[in-house]
């Protein structure tokens, strides 16, 4: 009961009173809006617990694999430093913490995703391939675009209002089709989390 | 010929690697310079800003963080020197942890270069937790959701917050993004508090963002290092009419002479394995 | 060309080149880079929340302030942490549960105000029109939309009407999608660029470069 039930309850309560609280303009309904919120924040401020157990844990037990063992000892170092220096010399401009950041993690994380552009100039080439009609399409479509984006496009006279056209006609009625049924999948979604229909938030 | 395409599409992808490395580094050392005519939803918030009387206040929420930098981030500090420029009080926040060193450092960049003084030119009020409850909370009083800056100045005595209470008091919003967080700003800011709100996105949520400049959701929309470029480029005219002679650097304008060179390279390796295809299909 | 006598610089490029060995084969300066990252991240990020999150949110309110309302949020924040004890890591669904309630009930009128009124208010053919240019162009968006969303009806077999009707939901959904690879395109070489700028200007100091 206690850990399913409970959660149940808890997500059903406030899902209801959030939902109705939205309609009632009365000033009860709104501090107690307000109150909600201050929970929210409060509650969301102590998340990142779980990340930071979880992380400790996986590299503590990686600790006793010999060829993981270097690995998850400079995760968890990097980790205890990022806290010293953080909590023991503060994070203002020009301290430890704001160097580290700019310049271990900024260019770890940026230059990691920077891979995808090779990746996809690679799956462009191997893979791209004009097989029907709506490949072709596809295709003529994204050069279009692809020369509109670009400011060598400029230089080709109908381009840049050709590709203006395509973005906010077709391309917005295929992308609003889409966007219209998300939300309603978001709605239906939301109602079935507080509903306690869809129960696999909580997991095994 | 035939075989020779065949061969050529089935190239190995280190060469293509290296082919991609020089289409995008040659062009930034030799740079062609092409011009940088800006767009128009691009143009929308420009000239929301550009027209704001001296002394409004625009958020600017940077939303973002080192994935999505070489896009995002030129787009900030273009916004952010333009607002100071007008006289305008940029209100810098984020709702990502990432985000808050990010705009700290353009934050700088901006007293470096424009002489902007903390707490009377721009604020800073840093990271909040709880996406939708600090959106929400703005809306119903910025205090309660920032009770100090990233500093620990209480906002009450920080100057440029003055006046400042709600969304009523901020002109507009602007969120600086690589995923959807400017939908959840419409969703809650736009939709119960009417709050002007723009975007400023990696191009990968430029495309699918459209819908929301026709219904009128967004004001206007920087979509990826172009409208960064496009912004940035402006910006710079705008301090070299006003007699500021040292400039910062121009990384998205500069930058997009490279993507455009890049994206031929792309468009000329889609048609050579294409060709590839075909020869092979013959060949069957 | 003046290359950086900043340390930083050197180690932000050095890890820079370490990320870059994965285009050739993983190994093991990729995988100590990939570790750093992670820990330096996570350290990050408690810091960051620490200070701008939860001190003046939970911390100064409770203890400082004593405000008692505060307790409840404290409380369920707490459950976080019994994700470190097998045996009640059950109760960290409490304060997710929390979230996920307030949360999505916040979010369904707002949601539809959003996803569902703006935009079908906006694709509503609304007569009359000052010019036949945005007669037409109204007129796609209305057919455009109208035909997606009949595409993504799956409940009903795309045959006779019907599937000409997806057909043409097609061909719009096709031209999202090359739009979309377009600007892709644009976006992954933009994160190229950026780092090939910082490693020519910043590390090795070529000044056409920003």
């Amino acid at each position: 009961m206690l850990q399913r039930r409970i959660p149940l309850v808890i997500v059903f309560i406030t899902g209801v009173l959030m939902s109705i609280q939205y309609f009632i303009p009365h000033p009860i309904s709104q501090s107690a809006y307000n109150i909600a919120l201050m929970w929210f924040r409060g509650v969301s401020s102590m998340a990142y617990a779980i990340a930071v157990i979880s992380f400790v844990r996986h590299h503590s037990r990686r600790l006793k694999q010999p060829q993981n063992r270097f690995y998850s000892a400079v995760a968890l170092l990097a980790f205890l430093f990022m806290c010293i220096v953080g909590f023991g010399f503060g994070i203002e401009e020009g301290t430890i913490f704001y160097k580290m950041y700019l310049n271990v993690q900024v260019p770890l994380q940026a230059t990691t995703f920077s891979l995808l552009a090779f990746y996809m100039a690679s799956a462009a080439y191997r893979a791209f391939r004009v097989k029907g009609f709506e490949a072709t399409l596809l295709l003529i479509t994204a050069f279009i675009v692809m020369f509109g984006v670009t400011t060598i496009g400029n230089y080709i006279p109908f381009i840049p209002r050709l590709t203006e056209w395509l973005m906010a006609v077709p391309n917005l009625a295929s992308k609003r089709g889409i966007l219209i049924g998300v939300g309603l999948g978001m709605i239906s979604t939301s109602l079935k989390i507080i509903l306690g229909i869809e129960r696999n938030w909580l997991g095994g | 010929m035939r075989d020779f395409l065949i061969k050529l599409s089935k190239i190995e992808r280190r060469y293509i690697y290296l082919a991609l490395f020089l289409a995008l580094t040659l062009p930034l050392i030799f740079p062609p310079n092409f011009p940088q005519k800006m767009s128009p939803t691009v143009k929308s918030v420009f000239e929301f800003i550009d027209t704001l009387p001296p002394g409004s206040h625009v958020l600017l929420s940077a939303d973002y963080d080192a994935s999505v930098l070489p896009e995002v981030d030129p787009m900030y500090r273009a916004v952010l020197k333009h607002c100071i420029l007008r006289g305008v009080i940029p209100i810098g926040m984020t709702l990502y942890p990432q985000g808050a060193v990010l705009a700290l450092d353009a934050f700088k960049e901006a007293e470096e270069y424009l002489g902007a003084r903390r707490d009377t030119d721009y604020v800073f009020l840093g990271y909040q937790a709880g996406y939708q409850a600090v959106i929400l909370g703005i809306g119903e009083n910025i205090r309660s959701v920032f009770p100090k800056d990233y500093f620990g100045t209480p906002i009450d005595s920080i100057p440029a917050m003055r006046g400042v209470k709600n969304y009523k008091d901020i002109a507009l919003v602007i969120s600086f993004s690589g995923s959807s967080i400017p939908i959840t700003w419409v969703i809650y800011a736009y939709s119960k508090y009417h709050q002007k709100v723009a975007a400023a996105v990696t191009a990968v949520s430029a495309a699918d963002f459209y819908p929301y400049i026709q219904t009128g959701q967004f004001v206007g929309m920087l979509a990826g290092m172009k409208g960064a470029a496009e912004y940035e480029y402006t910006v710079g005219k705008i301090m070299k009419d006003n007699g500021i002679e040292k400039l910062p650097p121009a990384k998205a304008v500069k930058g997009m002479d490279a993507n455009s060179i890049g994206h031929i390279l792309i468009m000329l390796f889609i048609i050579i394995g294409n060709l590839g295809y075909f020869a092979t299909k013959r060949r069957k | 060309m003046h290359i950086s006598t900043d340390p930083w610089v050197w180690v932000a490029a050095i890890l820079t080149l370490a990320i870059f060995t994965f285009l050739y084969k993983d190994n093991p300066l990729f995988k100590f880079a990939e570790h750093l990252f992670v820990g330096v991240a996570t350290g990050y990020g408690l810091v960051i929340i620490y200070f701008n999150a939860f001190k003046p949110n939970l911390y100064q309110p409770l203890f400082v302030e004593h405000n008692l309302l505060y307790i409840i949020p404290f409380f369920f924040g707490i459950l976080y942490f019994s994700a470190a004890i097998p045996k009640f890591s059950y109760m960290m669904r409490w304060p997710i549960a929390l979230l996920l309630g307030i949360g999505s009930g916040l979010s369904i009128p707002l949601s539809f105000q959003t996803y569902i009124v703006e935009h079908t208010k906006s694709t509503i053919l609304r007569f009359p029109y000052p010019n036949t240019v945005l007669f037409i162009n109204a007129l796609i968006l209305f057919i455009g939309v109208l035909t997606v969303l009949i595409y993504f009806y799956f409940s009903y077999p795309h045959k006779g009407a019907i599937g000409t009707i997806s057909r043409i939901g097609i061909i719009f959904i096709m031209i999202g999608f090359g739009a979309s690879f377009g600007y892709t395109v644009m976006a992954r070489f933009s994160l190229l660029v950026g780092r090939i700028q910082f490693l020519l200007g910043q590390w090795l100091g070529i000044h056409t470069v920003m």
